[in-house]
């Protein structure tokens, strides 16, 4: 099976990231993009599979390195 | 009066704290790679600066997962003083032994000058070689310095005074301008500026020289 790991910043965690990025896009005429956040997404073929297990092996990857939950929360998605 | 600095794969600041540890002791540290699984029995642990791991996935994250930081981690809970500096910080910080995280810089630059700290409690281990209140000028050289923790956690650091040093003019947007943090227990520090380039006149300035006599002297 494939995880799919989204991995974005918590709401009211600065972004310096994501907001050079707005300033970018309205600076190329992209009037109206509001509150642009970088995350990070991590792509994974899984041996399981059963996508309750895969889904069980990814959160523990999640819990015990691919996020840190002081400032990051994360979700995924099992693929065929 | 043994010491110890552990190594991993792109720390870049692994000799210059292992110079700085010697000035201050007499005694070359034990060098100690990120793989070993066994600390050799030392008075004092430096987690170096650098860019472990090539700050790959988040500053600091995977050196604290390496085999040797389980070590490390369990002589700090039983009360071994530790010491990260810069990367050693965020490692620190990813281990969960000092709260908190460190991001990229506010303005988004790689930020490296000379920074003056001022000296917010000198009751600890780490800071007692200074008065309170006195202002130190320290190195700094970081992408991911901005320190950031909730609002509670905070107040909790400020009112238990475990904000140890503060920039003056904060370079990276760190939250209340902390520069350097120390544990509930007192024996692990993480600071983002580098002691170890100013302890020479050679180098550009002997604080940091001072910083380290004065720690050393505390736990001997």
């Amino acid at each position: 099976m494939k995880a799919k790991i989204t991995i974005t910043l918590k709401n009211g965690v600065l972004d310096p990231q994501g907001a050079a990025i707005e300033s970018a896009l309205a600076g190329l005429g992209f009037a109206g993009a509001e509150d642009v956040r970088q995350g990070k997404v991590i792509e994974m073929k899984l041996a399981e599979t059963d996508e309750a297990a895969a889904r069980a092996k990814a959160e523990d990857m999640c819990k015990k390195l691919l996020a840190n939950p002081v400032m990051e929360n994360y979700s995924i998605e099992i693929l065929a | 009066m043994k010491t110890a600095v552990i190594v991993f794969p792109a720390s870049n600041c692994d000799r210059d704290i292992a110079v700085a540890l010697e000035q201050a002791t007499g005694t070359k540290p034990a060098m100690v790679w990120h793989g070993d699984t066994d600390l050799p029995d030392a008075d004092f642990y430096a987690l170096p600066g650098g860019f472990s791991y090539g700050d790959y996935l988040r500053a600091g994250a995977m050196a604290a997962k390496s085999p040797i930081m389980q070590a490390v981690i369990d002589k700090a809970k039983a009360g071994a003083p530790v010491i990260g500096v810069c990367n050693g910080f965020q490692v620190l910080c990813e281990t969960g032994l000092l709260p908190g995280a460190l991001m990229r810089n506010a303005g988004l630059d790689f930020v490296c000058r000379t920074v003056t700290l001022k000296i917010e409690n000198n009751q600890s281990i780490f800071t007692r070689g200074f008065e309170k209140g006195a202002y130190v000028n320290f190195p700094v050289a970081h992408h991911d310095g901005n320190y950031y923790a909730d609002d509670e956690t905070l107040d909790r650091l400020e009112g238990e005074g475990r904000v140890a040093l503060r920039y003056v003019d904060n370079p990276n947007g760190s939250a209340r301008d902390i520069a350097g943090l120390i544990n509930d227990s007192g024996n692990v520090m993480g600071l983002m500026p580098h002691p170890e380039r100013v302890i020479s006149p050679l180098l550009g300035g002997t604080d940091g020289a001072a910083f380290f006599k004065g720690l050393i002297e505390a736990v001997s």
